[in-house]
């Protein structure tokens, strides 16, 4: 939280994108059914200063992704807003204007790289498209250059795709996002189809380019390891909707949230001596029709009557914000994370 | 940057050493087939330098020599090696033209059905909705129409708006215009499939998150990638376009008799056939079996060459 009075680059304001899932409306008039509406985002509102990660965790499903394509432009709200150093980007157009300024990293480098293009192309691409006209030996030189950049030789522009290890392909796709300097990147899960060791690598390369190049990332990701090595603040969404948002370090050492909580525990920890595992009890419910009230009452050992009725918001508490009735009345047990939680959510799994 | 020595070998080399190359060698029939369809592809470009005789030159036409049996027959004569026809042109020459007509035919129905195929089966594939939904319904409607029926109408069509005096110089375009689109749907369905597949791959959606047009994204992305399919496809749509252009051409409403094609030579031989001159319609016949069915066997290799679930 260095810079904390600067506006922030990125800015989202209750963000909420729902597809329609009915079935046919001839199906509809049969079964006398309604239309159905899966929220995938639902009323998201997050910021992110200049120059830092934020980082999105959450179980599969929960709109991680949505997220991440939403700001990029690849989807467009149903409602809410986005801006991006203060300009509003609601429209489809308004994204056009702002398009070279941001980039997105793929989760699958196996899918992410077309096939028939060679390596140099691939990396050329935004490069060609913000700037036509750009000459072949500017563009050998700067795809070189990116190339060494990211741990790769200059030589490897010639080569096709699939040539190439799992943790190259994503050296190449970061080369390809960082061609059009971009001072944004959105990563959708960028490690998670690499080797627990590649991962580091990616990661470190991440890290040590957004110091040199001054970039802000929105990185998503499943795994709450890798999330606290390269963020500066993380989000931890729970079925469209923000139930946590802290500092890194302070989201480890004093998670508020049930949920925050319980994603932790499934860590496994070095340092402690052997205590009894809590395992994250039950399954993301169907978003389609979601639970009432807090979204997440039917997981959580603390949930009372209130929480089955009423959604909390995301209110600020202490340094972070939180989304949750029992830690605003203040009756959760302390945050110890060697402690394991009571409750009927632990009798259930 | 440059290339240094020790990088990639010659294109041809790396084409001689890919695995295609090798499958390719490996099968003696393929390569027998390849040999055959290049033979015939050879005699048909260079049909002028190839071909003994000028069979459609009325100046080097002689009516006495009408009806020579091949050569190694009785009464044969050394000049026409696979005889003569009722008007005296040499049947091995005809052979010759007549596969250049039925390999154009050929390749341009095959070429125009690609065009209209792939155009709509990209554009269904990645817009989706009703546009997918009115060019699927109508590709239905093609596929429950024979291909020869299709062709029959377009032919009869084009026979009531074609001045009679242009009929023959046309009738070459009409029968083009009539295999190709009556062969269209098969290259849409694939070419659909694969565009639903490949639309929803992450490198094309790195092309969107930095605005490339969908026009681009389907012509520079999508359409590279489906194309491995659709051109074993193809092949053996050659095969079929040849045989339904000789089909028609043998019923009468392909190319006329003054430039015949493969069908028409057969057409006219038959006539000849329980007369005891049995050589004016065999040999063009044989000709037409053995060109699809070395086109065939070439298609098929291709299709399981490509396959890597077959490796």
């Amino acid at each position: 939280m260095t810079k904390h009075d600067a506006a922030p680059l990125i800015e989202i304001k209750d963000l909420e994108r729902r597809f329609d899932v009915s079935k046919s409306p001839l199906s509809r008039f049969f079964n006398r059914g309604q239309k159905q509406y899966l929220k995938a985002v639902d009323g998201v509102s997050l910021e992110i200063p200049k120059g830092e990660t934020l980082s999105i965790v959450g179980e599969s499903g929960c709109g991680k992704s949505t997220m991440a394509k939403l700001v990029v432009g690849l989807d467009f709200p149903t409602a809410g807003s986005i801006s991006f150093e203060e300009h509003d980007l609601s429209k489809p157009e308004d994204f056009t204007k702002f398009r070279s300024r941001w980039q997105m990293i793929f989760q699958d480098p196996y899918a992410s790289l077309n096939p028939r293009w060679r390596v140099r192309d691939i990396i050329a691409e935004p490069m060609r498209e913000f700037h036509p006209g750009v000459s072949r030996v500017e563009v050998d030189d700067v795809v070189g250059d990116l190339l060494t950049k990211v741990g790769l030789s200059p030589k490897d522009a010639e080569k096709f795709p699939h040539e190439f290890s799992g943790g190259q392909r994503q050296r190449i796709s970061i080369a390809r996002a960082l061609s059009s300097e971009p001072e944004f990147l959105v990563c959708d899960e960028p490690t998670s189809a690499l080797d627990v060791s590649v991962q580091a690598q990616i990661l470190n390369l991440m890290k040590e380019l957004q110091e040199r190049l001054g970039l802000t990332y929105l990185f998503i990701s499943h795994d709450l390891a890798v999330v606290h090595h390269i963020s500066t603040k993380i989000g931890v969404m729970y079925l469209g909707r923000i139930c946590e948002v802290a500092d890194a370090d302070d989201l480890f050492r004093a998670p508020r949230h049930p949920y925050t909580r319980m994603l932790l525990e499934t860590i496994p920890k070095m340092d402690t001596e052997v205590v009894e595992r809590v395992p994250v009890s039950g399954e993301v419910p169907n978003p389609i029709n979601a639970p009432s009230g807090c979204t997440f009452h039917p997981r959580c050992p603390f949930a009372t009557d209130r929480c089955k009725q009423e959604a909390p918001a995301l209110r600020d508490t202490g340094g972070a914000k939180v989304a949750c009735h029992a830690v605003e009345e203040d009756r959760l047990p302390p945050a110890d994370r060697t402690r394991k939680p009571h409750g009927k959510g632990v009798q259930n799994a | 940057m440059t290339i240094t020595p020790d990088s990639p070998p010659s294109r041809f080399n790396r084409f001689m050493d890919s695995d295609l190359m090798f499958s390719f060698l490996s099968s003696k029939l393929t390569v027998v087939s390849a040999i055959i369809t290049l033979i015939f592809f050879v005699a048909a470009i260079f049909a002028p330098l190839v071909a003994p005789h000028r069979p459609f030159d009325p100046a080097t036409i002689d009516l006495l020599d009408a009806f020579t049996p091949p050569v190694w027959a009785e009464y044969g004569d050394a000049r026409f090696l696979l005889g003569t026809d009722d008007q005296g042109r040499d049947v091995l020459s005809t052979i010759i033209y007549g596969c250049r007509i039925s390999l154009l035919v050929g390749f341009a129905a095959v070429g125009l059905s690609l065009l209209i195929g792939v155009g709509v089966g990209l554009l269904s594939g990645f817009y989706g909705g009703w546009l997918d939904t009115v060019f699927m319904r109508l590709a239905d409607v093609q596929l429950t129409v024979p291909a020869i029926l299709t062709a029959l109408v377009i032919d009869g069509i084009a026979d009531l708006f074609v001045p009679p005096s242009m009929r023959e110089t046309l009738s070459i375009v009409v029968l083009i215009l009539a295999i190709g689109l009556s062969d269209w749907p098969r290259y849409a369905r694939v070419a659909r499939s694969s565009t639903m597949v490949e639309r929803n791959k992450e490198y094309v959606m790195a092309a969107r998150v930095i605005g490339v047009g969908s026009f681009r994204i389907i012509l520079r992305h999508i359409l590279p990638n489906i194309l491995g399919p659709i051109l074993v496809m193809a092949t053996i749509g050659l095969a079929i376009a040849i045989t339904t252009e000789a089909t028609l051409s043998f019923l009468g409403v392909g190319v006329p008799p003054t430039t015949p094609s493969l069908g028409t030579l057969i057409r006219i031989g038959n006539s000849f056939l329980f007369s005891g001159e049995w050589w004016i319609t065999i040999f063009p016949s044989l000709a037409l079996v053995l060109l699809v069915l070395a086109v065939n066997l070439l298609s098929d290799w291709l299709r399981d060459a490509l396959n890597p679930k077959l490796r």
